[in-house]
This record gives C-alpha cells, structure tokens and sequence, in this order.
C-alpha cells in the first residue's frame, strides 16, 4: 500500500492549496469538519496556513469530548463497587464527568482496565466469571457496529455496557439548525462514513442547503475535499460527494448498518458542551436491556451537565472558537493539567492544537 | 477516537484473522466485512474490528484525476 506517499506528496498538495486559493472569490468560506481525526491533519500539516480565506472549523468530531459527564459519574461510581471491573478505551480513562474520571477512581482503589477494543472486555468477562465487567461503550457509527456485533455474540451474563454511542448527521444537522456560526460547507467524517456511507447527509445537504464532501485523513484527502467544496459553494451545489473513494461506498459498510439497527434503537442523547441532540444516541433494544448496566445496576448519578468554570470547550465544540481563543488554553489549560474534556482527549481540539500549533505547512 | 488503520489480511479463521499492520501482526475481528474479503485484502481496522476493505485502485484514480487536472 502505498497510498500514504502518495498522498502527501507535497509538491501536489501546494497545487491544490493554490486551486482553492484562485477559487476563493470571497474573503471567507467557513468549512467545518467533524472529525478529531480531520483536526490532526489539519493541524498536523498546518493545512490552515496554506489556505488562508478558508475557515476550517472543528466541530463537535470528538466522542470523548462530548461523552456525558453522567455516564461517567456512572462509571466511576460502578467501578467503585465490589466485584465490578470497568473497561474503557484508554482516550476516555483521563476525561472527568462531574468530579471524578475513571483514572481518579483507580487512584482511589476502583478496578479500571484500558482495553483496545470491545472484544478484549467480553474476553475479560469469560475469564472473570465471579467479576461483573462493564464496558464504557463510546464512540460514534464508527464504533457502535463492533459493539452490536459484541452484544449478537452471546457474551457471558457478567458482561455489560455503558452505553454511550453518538450519531453524526444529526449532530450536523442540530449546529445548521443552531445557526450560531455560518457553516459554508461540511467535511464529512471519513471513518464514520465508511459504515453509514453518502446516503443519511444526503437529506441534510439538500434541506440545508449546504454542500458537503466525504474525506479521507491524508494531507492531501483533506486539501482536495476543500477543493471540491469551496468549488461546489461557488456552484450552489448542494449535494454529497465522496473523496474518500477507497473506504467509502454509497451504501456504507451495510452489515454493520444491520449489526446496529438490531441491537440499538435511536434515541435524543446529551452531548457535552452541546446539550440534548434529537435522534443523536443508541440506546440497546429492549431484548437486549440485561447488558445494559443502568438496568443491571441499581445505581444513581446526578445529573451534573457543566465544564469545569471557565472552559470554553462547549464553543469549541460548537464551532464558534478556535481553542487558542479560550483565555485559559495554554496559561491555565494544558495536556498536563488539562482542565476541559478538549484538551484531554488525543482528539480533542485543544489538545491538538496545544501539540501541533499547525500555523505553517509542512 | 474514530481513528482506523489500514491492514492486510494474511490468515482468515471464521470470524477472526491475522492482519499485518506494517510488519506487526495481530488479531483483528473480520464480523462486520466477512463476506467481503479474502486473504492479502486491504481492510480498515477500528479498535480491533475490520470496518471497510479498501479499495486500493480507486485513491489512485483520484490522485491522478487531481494531477491531470492541475496540470493543465
Ligand atoms: S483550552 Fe482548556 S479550558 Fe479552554 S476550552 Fe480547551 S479544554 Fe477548555
């Protein structure tokens, strides 16, 4: 595979920024993108700096960033009790709901394990029959099919989730109808829609008038996502097109599609930083309610919804800032004493931003 | 969180196989695109699951598209 060299090839990537840059007509194009992974390009590579009339914008593209404080407090708090282990996927183990993360709670005693995936818990379950193993079950459509496929694999009665999956389009959808920034054009996330495919932002693009393009996570997938964006702004083409080709197909990844239609159902989900997101969560079909650990445990958490004071990654989230425009970020707020969920997580915006700057290209 | 890798198939056992990932090997869990790939297939691994094949012709095509285009 040598798509990698390929695809940052410089001296290509230079020609495509001055495309975009002859086909800038108006001083500004605000593109958002939804996706950590996207933030790391960008920022990574300094794309920013190569098109300086495209406003690229991170919006809500971090699970961990917007992973309600509550069911973390549920998580601490499980892994708190006798006999209970909770696994998470390690971006999470730092973040804190209310007061607490999972990392504080094994610092207080708690049975905390970091696993690589879903399987690696319900493994941890087989081998732990007297333990109860509850996985923090987080992530977007990327995520959500290897937890169905998990939940329709018969695994041990000690097995449990928290779960916490997030949809994308609707959350687009939510910031368009939201309206606090302008949103010219939407990067549409590639990963995410290697499983949901080009079809659920069709209805978006059309209703909301606003073009988007499905990009993959090279330097230069990026940089020709933008071209074909700021090219279908100037045309009024309010459709979907797919850059991101060799992962992406039309329909998307559909035995995933089905994994998840028969174990979740869609429901309003809370993000942090956001609020209540209509048809934005899974929650597991009633059938499959003995794994889910709200139902298992008899355990209550206060809902408790704030950053910490005087973090802005709510607006980061949002769109509405950049993070070096939080007063705190850098001075207060860093990866070592981090103090919102964006500067935490590996995809956060603030955290990428404080490691890579990405004001020049590289 | 949603980052994946690409990864080949070297050995399909049911629902499991043995992917190289640049020279290391590990298990990856083929569910959710088993009838979709064979052994020395391109995949896409997420948190130890294979969630798309790739398609390894088709970045070319856009690369060369873009080249050609620019080019002119
Ligand atoms: S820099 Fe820190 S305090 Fe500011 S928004 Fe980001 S995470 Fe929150």
């Amino acid at each position: 595979m040598n798509s990698h060299n390929i695809l940052r090839d410089k001296s290509l990537a230079l020609k495509v920024a001055k495309y975009i840059n002859e086909r800038c007509s108006r001083d500004k194009y605000t593109i958002m993108h939804v996706c950590g992974t996207h933030e790391y390009t960008i920022t990574h590579f300094g794309i920013r700096s190569l098109i300086p009339k495209v406003d690229l914008r991170a919006g809500p593209g971090c699970p961990v960033c917007v992973a309600s404080p509550v069911n973390i407090d549920l998580a601490v708090k499980l892994s708190l009790m006798d006999n209970v282990l909770v696994t998470t996927f390690g971006d999470m183990f730092k973040v804190r709901g209310s007061k607490f993360s999972l990392m504080d709670s094994k610092g207080m005693g708690g049975r905390v394990s970091i696993v690589y995936s879903i399987h690696d818990a319900v493994e941890l379950a087989r081998r732990n029959p007297d333990l109860e193993v509850v996985h923090f079950a987080i992530g977007f459509e990327t995520t959500a099919p290897s937890t169905a496929a998990m939940i329709l694999s018969n695994p041990p009665e000690n097995f449990s989730i928290i779960p916490t999956h997030l949809l994308i389009p609707p959350a687009m959808l939510h910031l368009l109808n939201l309206g606090e920034v302008r949103i010219d054009g939407f990067i549409c996330p590639g990963h995410v829609s290697t499983i949901i495919g080009v079809k659920p932002y069709l209805g978006i693009a059309c209703s909301k008038r606003v073009p988007m393009v499905i990009a993959g996570f090279e330097p230069l997938d990026v940089l020709i996502g933008v071209a074909m964006l700021i090219d279908m702004i100037n045309n009024g083409e309010c459709t979907v097109k797919n850059e991101y080709t060799r992962a992406v197909r039309f329909e998307g990844n559909v035995k995933a599609l089905e994994f998840m239609d028969k174990v979740f159902k869609v429901s309003d989900a809370y993000w942090r930083g956001i609020g209540f997101i209509p048809n934005s969560g899974l929650e597991l079909r009633d059938e499959f309610s003995m794994f889910d650990a709200r139902v298992k445990f008899d355990v209550n958490v206060e809902a408790d919804y704030n950053m910490p004071p005087g973090c802005r990654c709510g607006d980061v989230l949002r769109g509405l800032i950049m993070p070096w425009e939080c007063p705190l970020f850098a001075k207060v707020c860093t990866p070592e004493n981090p103090v919102g969920p964006c500067m935490v997580s590996f995809e956060g915006s603030c955290s990428i931003a404080y490691k890579y700057g990405g004001f020049t290209f590289h | 969180m949603c980052l994946a890798v690409p990864a080949k198939i070297l050995i399909i056992h049911n629902d499991k196989a043995i992917a190289d990932f640049g020279g290391v090997q590990r298990e990856i869990i083929i569910t959710l695109v088993k009838n979709d790939v064979k052994e020395n297939d391109y995949v896409l691994v997420h948190a130890g699951f294979a969630i798309q094949k790739i398609d390894e012709h088709s970045f070319k095509d856009i690369v060369n598209t873009w080249r050609t285009l620019l080019e002119h």
